[in-house]
């Protein structure tokens, strides 16, 4: 938006990496990732929080993205999507999705993935109902979402609870 | 070495997975303007007065109207009706009216609501009954866009010997595809270069066609090319030459780069849903519970433009009498116009919709008979050597009956029905199953596929690696996996040494439209035939033994390619031997092959909060050879879930032409909540014509979903509803209930 306060500085933590960033501080975090960080991976679906394609963690929390003003994230550590694979080493959960079909088109893939970390940061173990409440924030037109389910059982099974605390140690 | 059949990974998975697949709203230009779309006020009127408002720096702005187009201003595909941007006239609210483009997006969101249009208005038409009674006109002579009729036997003769005859009346309603990805373009053009567009599509030499008619450019002159696509279903056919073509026109107009990407709000409200329909059965059975014959009326509302209304309804008649050998049909069917915007391609294409019609009538049916749904139709399934309501005769082997006696055993359909039928007594949760048999025809519809003429080529790299040229797009279905794993097969080399080039009209031949479950069958063929004659080439020019590996391939081709600069094969379609297509009486062979198909739905509703719940769903279905286990069934778990919404959730809501619950927060799609567990199951039966005895998938899983859950929410009630979406307000009324 045109916005007739000035820009602001807001330092916080992308990925890993300090960052500070110039911008209206009603812009939203999905906008600035975007667009000043060139962090596409993070999707716009709707613009309202229903759709999820826009996920990104702030300290841990699963948060719609496009419905952040970026002034929240003064101090915050964010994760995005790029921040999920170490190097060239992906997330057993990425790799989960590869191997069971739960990326189709691959727009909601990055919320999604985002989403199903979260989850299992938070439970390791998540029985069925779990996961479907764990996932319901994001939607899913291709999958029906019976292979993302696979993935995050898969990624369980996969020892993922080791890999999990790694990357939230990490 | 078989490649075939095994679930590898997908092309492009690893760069979905970690967000590093560019979608078009993720590729950035220099100098790059934002597009805007000022769009039409009013249903139906003639445009009076343009003006622009506000506190807004307009000098600063691109402004494109229907005068700045330099060719034709019509959007080519089947009739030349539709126009880029409306002149004098409009016929549906949100039409295009005029284009904005500013570097500030923000500022631009601002202008666009500073544009005031002043429409006149003129009587409009909202639904398929104002246009069938012609109260008003809008399109052509009668509101008809087209109109089919299929004859079989004699029908009239068959009513006065009837022991029964069966009447009922069916609807159903819009549906948005509702792709994560919301439609978007960016172009650069101008009158030296020519355009170029980058867009998220179906069908690029559709968007190519349409723009040679806007700019008047010879055909070299225009390139489009496919960037990485977050879902089409049929909602990215047809609509992308729209928004490629306005995004071509400011960049046409201002020099610089121009990228219009829709906001949730305007995709949903401005571009393509599945047409609405209504279907009248009447049908006359024997006492036996044989069918004699069925007399279909079937019209969709096809909006203000004719755009692919006729073919829609032309999959819609074909599939419209089921699989079923009758004697006697006839099939009358309409496409009419109504003053709200243009339906467009959704995944099934005409067919969902006529089959929800005859998969609900055909309980009717058999309820007159006292005969039980699957008995009646285990007495009329098609059979290998009859004909379809074309008179096709089916050459395949088909079992019908043996796909039902499986998806009972697999849903222990009896058993359940009896259980229900005595918890049902005592519990307000009514629980019921039912099911749909039908089937869905791969490929264009009658002459389509030899009209097309599509062509595929294999190139081989001068590393040595074999690139497939088609313009079929990856949308999420697996196109990329399929053909490389097609190419490995046939060349038997590894998966890994083959790639697939992005589709782009410069440098890919035209393989046709990613649409009606073609791509595998019809393009995978060609990738087949193509890929057989790039190893032809490499081995009659004696590089290539008959026994070889992988990196003996890879020499070769690097070989030919230092001798001769380049080795590249094409493959054009040829029709399959005995396929004859009538489109004058619109009889004979509709497709070249079937999808044959039974699904079954258990669902619970609840007397008291009215809410249905699907709690198990079995699809089960013959395709041929499936090529990915994984793709294969992922198709069919996405369409069946998407079905599930077309029947309970998904309710676009109307008024004056528009649609007014336009956010993904009023118009409902199944979340990871909602779906019950789709359990897949194929019988694998090869198609000889198919690329390893493949057919096609993709459309059939949307067919029988909302006659199947309907079916069982009769079994659970006892009541018949006969249209689509069911929201729980008409259920309060089926059921006699009151409202609160």
């Amino acid at each position: 938006m045109s916005d007739a306060r000035p820009k602001v500085e807001i330092n916080c933590t992308v990925n890993g990496a300090l960052t500070t960033l110039h911008a209206f501080p009603m812009a939203r975090l999905l906008d600035v990732l975007r667009e000043d960080l060139r962090l596409t991976g993070t999707k716009e679906g709707c613009g309202e929080g229903e759709c999820g394609a826009c996920s990104v963690l702030i300290d841990n929390v699963l948060v719609n993205s496009c419905l952040v003003p970026v002034v929240q994230a003064e101090g915050t550590e964010i994760k995005t999507i790029e921040g999920i694979a170490s190097h060239e080493q992906l997330h057993a959960v990425q790799q989960a999705f590869i191997s069971c079909g739960g990326a189709q088109c691959g727009i909601c893939t990055p919320g999604m993935v985002i989403a199903a970390v979260n989850l299992l940061e938070r439970n390791p173990n998540p029985n069925e109902a779990e996961i479907r409440n764990g996932l319901a924030g994001n939607l899913c037109r291709c999958t029906g979402y019976m292979k993302i389910f696979e993935a995050v059982v898969r990624a369980c099974q996969k020892g993922e609870a080791t890999e999990t605390q790694r990357h939230r140690d990490g | 070495m078989t490649i075939i059949g095994q679930s590898v990974p997908r092309k492009e998975g690893r760069d979905k997975v970690t967000g590093q697949a560019r979608y078009i709203d993720d590729l950035h230009f220099p100098e790059m303007l934002y597009g805007t779309t000022v769009r039409s006020p009013a249903a139906r009127g003639r445009i009076k007065n343009i003006s622009f408002e506000g506190n807004i720096p307009w000098d600063e702005f691109v402004v494109v109207t229907a005068k700045d187009i330099p060719g034709e201003n019509v959007v080519a595909l089947i009739l030349l009706d539709q126009p880029y941007l409306a002149d004098e006239f409009v016929n549906h609210p949100e039409e295009p009216v005029l284009l904005l483009a500013h570097p500030d997006r923000y500022l631009l969101e601002e202008a666009r609501r500073n544009v005031r249009l002043e429409v006149e208005p003129l009587p409009s038409l909202f639904s398929l009954d104002d246009s069938l009674n012609r109260k008003e006109i809008i399109w052509g002579e009668d509101n008809v866009f087209k109109a089919f009729h299929v004859e079989k036997g004699n029908v009239d003769e068959v009513w006065a010997g009837a022991d029964f005859i069966v009447e009922g009346e069916y609807r159903t309603g819009a549906q948005e595809q509702l792709y994560i990805e919301n439609n978007g373009a960016i172009a650069i053009a101008s009158p030296a270069d020519g355009v170029t567009v980058w867009g998220s599509m179906q069908c690029p030499y559709y968007v190519h066609k349409a723009l040679l008619k806007l700019f008047g450019l010879p055909e070299d002159k225009i390139r489009v090319v496919q960037v990485e696509t977050g879902g089409g279903f049929g909602g990215k056919e047809e609509y992308p030459s729209m928004i490629a073509g306005h995004a071509a026109l400011l960049s046409w107009k201002s020099g610089r780069p121009v990228k219009i990407v829709y906001d949730r709000a305007e995709d949903m409200v401005a571009t393509t849903k599945r047409h609405p329909s209504w279907t009248k059965h009447r049908t006359a059975v024997s006492r036996d519970g044989k069918l004699l014959g069925m007399e279909i009326d079937f019209v969709v509302d096809g909006g203000a433009y004719a755009t692919l209304s006729a073919v829609v309804l032309s999959r819609g008649t074909i599939h419209a009498a089921g699989p079923y050998s009758c004697p006697n049909v006839r099939i009358r069917s309409r496409a009419v116009a109504t003053n709200v915007p243009p339906h467009g391609a959704f995944r099934g294409f005409g067919a969902p919709q006529s089959i929800f019609a005859l998969e609900r009538h055909l309980n009717k049916v058999a309820r007159t008979l006292e005969l039980s749904p699957e008995e009646f139709r285990r007495r009329n399934f098609i059979q290998e050597g009859q004909t379809t309501a074309t008179n096709q005769v089916i050459r395949e082997k088909v079992d019908m009956e043996g796909l039902l006696r499986r998806a009972f055993e697999l849903t222990d359909y009896e058993e359940k029905q009896k259980r229900f039928a005595e918890s049902n007594r005592t519990s307000r949760q009514k629980k019921g199953i039912g099911f749909a048999s039908f089937m869905h025809g791969a490929g264009f519809t009658g002459s389509g596929e030899k009209y097309l003429e599509s062509v595929v080529g294999v190139e081989a790299t001068p590393e040595g690696r074999v690139r497939i040229l088609a313009a079929s797009t990856e949308i999420g279905q697996g196109t990329n996996t399929i053909f490389a794993q097609i190419a490995a097969e046939t060349l038997r080399l590894d998966y890994d040494s083959i790639e697939v080039a992005k589709p782009d009209t410069g440098n890919v031949p035209n393989s046709g439209p990613t649409v009606a479950s073609r791509t595998t069958m019809i393009v995978g063929r060609l990738v087949e035939s193509a890929a057989l004659g790039l190893k032809q080439t490499l081995q009659a020019s004696g590089l290539l033994k008959d026994d070889y590996t992988t990196e003996d391939f890879a020499r070769a081709c690097r070989q030919y390619i230092e001798q001769h600069g380049a080795l590249k094969s094409f493959s054009q379609y040829k029709a399959p031997p005995g396929i004859n297509w009538d489109d004058e009486k619109y009889q004979g062979d509709a497709y070249g092959a079937y999808a044959w198909a039974v699904y079954v739905a258990e669902v619970t509703v609840d007397t008291v909060t009215y809410e249905v719940r699907v709690d198990d769903f079995v699809a089960l279905q013959e395709v041929g050879r499936v090529i990915h286990p994984v793709l294969a069934t992922g198709q069919i778990e996405g369409g069946v879930a998407q079905a599930i919404g077309y029947t309970l959730y998904e309710n676009v809501v109307w008024k004056d032409g528009r649609m007014i619950n336009n956010q993904m927060t009023n118009y409902i799609m199944p979340t990871a909540a909602d779906v019950p567990p789709i359990r897949v199951f194929f019988e694998e039966n090869p198609y000889a014509y198919g690329p390893g005895g493949a057919k096609g998938i993709g459309e059939l899983p949307m067919d029988g979903g909302a006659p199947a859950i309907l079916n069982a929410i009769e079994n659970a009630t006892g009541v018949s509803i006969n249209h689509i979406p069911l929201m729980p307000e008409s259920l309060i009324e089926a059921l006699g209930g009151e409202r609160v």
